[in-house]
């Protein structure tokens, strides 16, 4: 360790603003180009399925009415 | 030679199963290697002798740099790619990629600002190096707005690639900077061809961020690859399938 002790390390001889400022940030983008994909992928899958959902309850409607109106047919 | 591998970097399905598979692998050995090199850096790598503390910031500033331009010469292969051969997955790059690189751009322009104050006694000066940054912030701009504001996705992705390649003179002109003209930037501190000026227990903690932000870079990007095949190939079958398994949990 370069450092006597923790408080040393923390202060940097002075430089403490600068050091820890650039890693702050650096920890800040990091995150947030990690966190970002992760959001995205979840609102994407989410939307994807909804869409799946509704297409598939359309398609089912569609196929009742059709039926529907066969019978129709048939009892006239 | 065998080609396959390349034809099977068409298949947008082929490429989101290696991903899933390798995406692991780049976030965990990017993070512990970042983790490695920061706590390495930060507290054990000795002082330089001019600039006391402050230079610790070499260790974020450097591989984030390095990293900004890596990105932006990838995304020019990817032009290329995208241009020649239409492949899909060249395109998904370019879009998944600027962002990264934005960021990145920011983050080196922001330490830098740092690491001047102390040692230069400013944040900012209109250099060769500097200025050079910032104009690829702003190509890394221009490919996410131009890609927002087409619609259709044809004229976007040959847009974008055009747009990347025509940048692409940009990037010897920040790496050479620091030779061509006067400037406050101190030169490369790796070169290929010469032994580093530091002693190895300086440079080595840098390696180990410059492979660590490698590593992550990779790992974000193929997230972002995997969203964008995700969203584009959502009338296919297998995006059907995979959508269908996510949900039910």
């Amino acid at each position: 360790m370069n450092f006597d002790d923790f408080s040393d390390f923390l202060l940097m001889d002075g430089h403490a603003l600068y050091v820890w400022l650039s890693y702050g940030m650096g920890l800040f983008i990091i995150l947030l180009t990690y966190i970002q994909p992760v959001l995205a992928r979840k609102s994407i899958i989410q939307e994807l399925s909804q869409r799946q959902r509704r297409e598939a309850k359309a398609s089912e409607t569609s196929a009742v009415e059709t039926e529907s109106t066969h019978e129709n047919k048939g009892a006239c | 030679m065998n080609w396959t591998w390349f034809y099977k970097l068409g298949s947008p399905k082929w490429f989101y199963d290696t991903a899933n598979k390798l995406l692991p692998w780049f976030l965990w050995i990017g993070v512990s290697f970042l983790l490695v090199g920061s706590v390495w850096g930060l507290a054990f790598a000795p002082q330089d002798y001019q600039q006391g503390n402050s230079f610790r910031i070499i260790y974020l500033h450097v591989p984030t740099a390095i990293l900004a331009q890596s990105c932006y010469m990838m995304m020019a292969v990817a032009a290329v790619i995208s241009l020649v051969w239409k492949m899909k997955l060249a395109d998904m790059f370019i879009a998944s990629a600027a962002p990264i690189g934005a960021a990145f751009t920011f983050l080196a322009l922001f330490t830098g600002a740092v690491w001047g104050k102390p040692t230069w006694g400013t944040w900012w000066v209109w250099d060769a190096r500097l200025t050079a940054m910032l104009v690829l912030l702003f190509l890394y701009f221009g490919v996410i707005s131009l890609r927002s504001a087409l619609e259709n996705i044809d004229l976007a992705s040959r847009a974008s690639a055009i747009l990347v390649l025509v940048g692409v003179v940009n990037i010897p002109i920040i790496k050479y900077s620091v030779e061509w003209w006067n400037t406050l930037h101190q030169p490369a501190t790796f070169t290929l061809t010469e032994k580093p000026a530091m002693p190895p227990e300086m440079w080595l903690p840098l390696l180990v961020m410059v492979v660590g932000m490698y590593c992550f870079f990779a790992a974000i990007s193929l997230m972002r690859i995997r969203n964008e095949i995700l969203q584009r190939e959502r009338r296919t079958k297998w995006v059907q399938k995979l959508i269908s398994e996510e949900s039910k949990f």
